[in-house]
């Protein structure tokens, strides 16, 4: 902000968008969306990892390389890495007090989160696409 | 500041979780999250069992033995039950959300009910993972 040159944007222009102002929610209704599609999606994951228990690398594949399937499994891991970092998020800032540490810890959960998500995507995709 | 001037008398501390006497509520509120951040350490187990997936054929065997070990399906049943309980907890955290059951009475019979269903749902996975596995 050069809010010290002279500007012909107003003042309520300068601090629209700052702070929580009108995006405090987000968090929390980000959380909420991902819960809501984790109810079926995640049954419905849970049934066909149940129902591959034992099960060799080419059945496996076989479900998750499906268009609807691999659809599916790739919202589940998106909605699932997304509600689990936000809910991690609010545990770090609840009881980590010490300022560089509660940082480090949300920069190395939302890094994780971030990888682990694409990793698991792109290995989907790969038994989507990799024939 | 404190070690400036003597403390005359000790100062009162606000009471931590042992004072209180355990209830429902606050044990479920407790469990939603410690089940959440074990979730979250299965999505470490998940990704790997995906990335497996499409990798090597014998390095998938090497995760399946792993998970197929009695450490590995201990591990399993644990997160099944992480699951459900998060799940219908959460369900229930959405209908407070929505303004439902917030009478003592109906905080108390839905976790009654969240409880009973997570116990019922991880057996029934038990169940048929054994029968499938």
């Amino acid at each position: 902000m050069s809010s010290k040159t002279k500007s012909l944007r107003t003042p309520l222009g300068r601090v629209r968008g700052l702070g929580a102002a009108k995006e405090g929610v987000q968090h929390w209704w980000a959380q909420r969306l991902t819960a809501l599609a984790i109810i079926p999606l995640g049954l419905w994951f849970v049934g066909g990892v149940l129902a591959h228990l034992g099960a060799d690398q080419a059945s496996v594949q076989a479900w998750l390389a499906g268009p609807c399937t691999g659809t599916l499994a790739i919202l589940l891991l998106v909605a699932l890495f997304y509600h689990s970092s936000l809910g991690l998020q609010v545990v770090v800032e609840d009881y980590c007090h010490t300022e560089w540490l509660k940082i480090a810890s949300l920069v190395v959960i939302k890094f994780a989160a971030f990888f682990l998500a694409t990793l698991s995507i792109i290995s989907v995709l790969k038994m989507m696409f990799g024939g | 500041m404190a070690d400036a001037t003597p403390a005359q008398r000790p100062r009162p501390l606000s009471p931590h979780l042992q004072i209180y006497k355990p209830q429902i509520t606050s044990i479920m509120s407790i469990l939603h999250r410690a089940t959440g951040i074990a979730l979250s350490v299965g999505l470490i187990v998940l990704a790997w069992w995906i990335a497996a997936a499409a990798g090597e054929a014998p390095y998938f065997d090497f995760v399946s033995a792993v998970l197929g070990s009695w450490i590995g399906v201990i591990a399993l049943a644990g997160w099944s039950f992480c699951f459900f309980y998060h799940l219908l907890n959460g369900i229930r955290h959405l209908l407070w959300d929505a303004g439902w059951g917030f009478e003592l009475p109906q905080v108390y019979a839905s976790g009654r009910a969240v409880f009973v269903g997570a116990v019922v749902l991880t057996l029934a996975a038990i169940v048929i993972g054994a029968t499938v596995w």
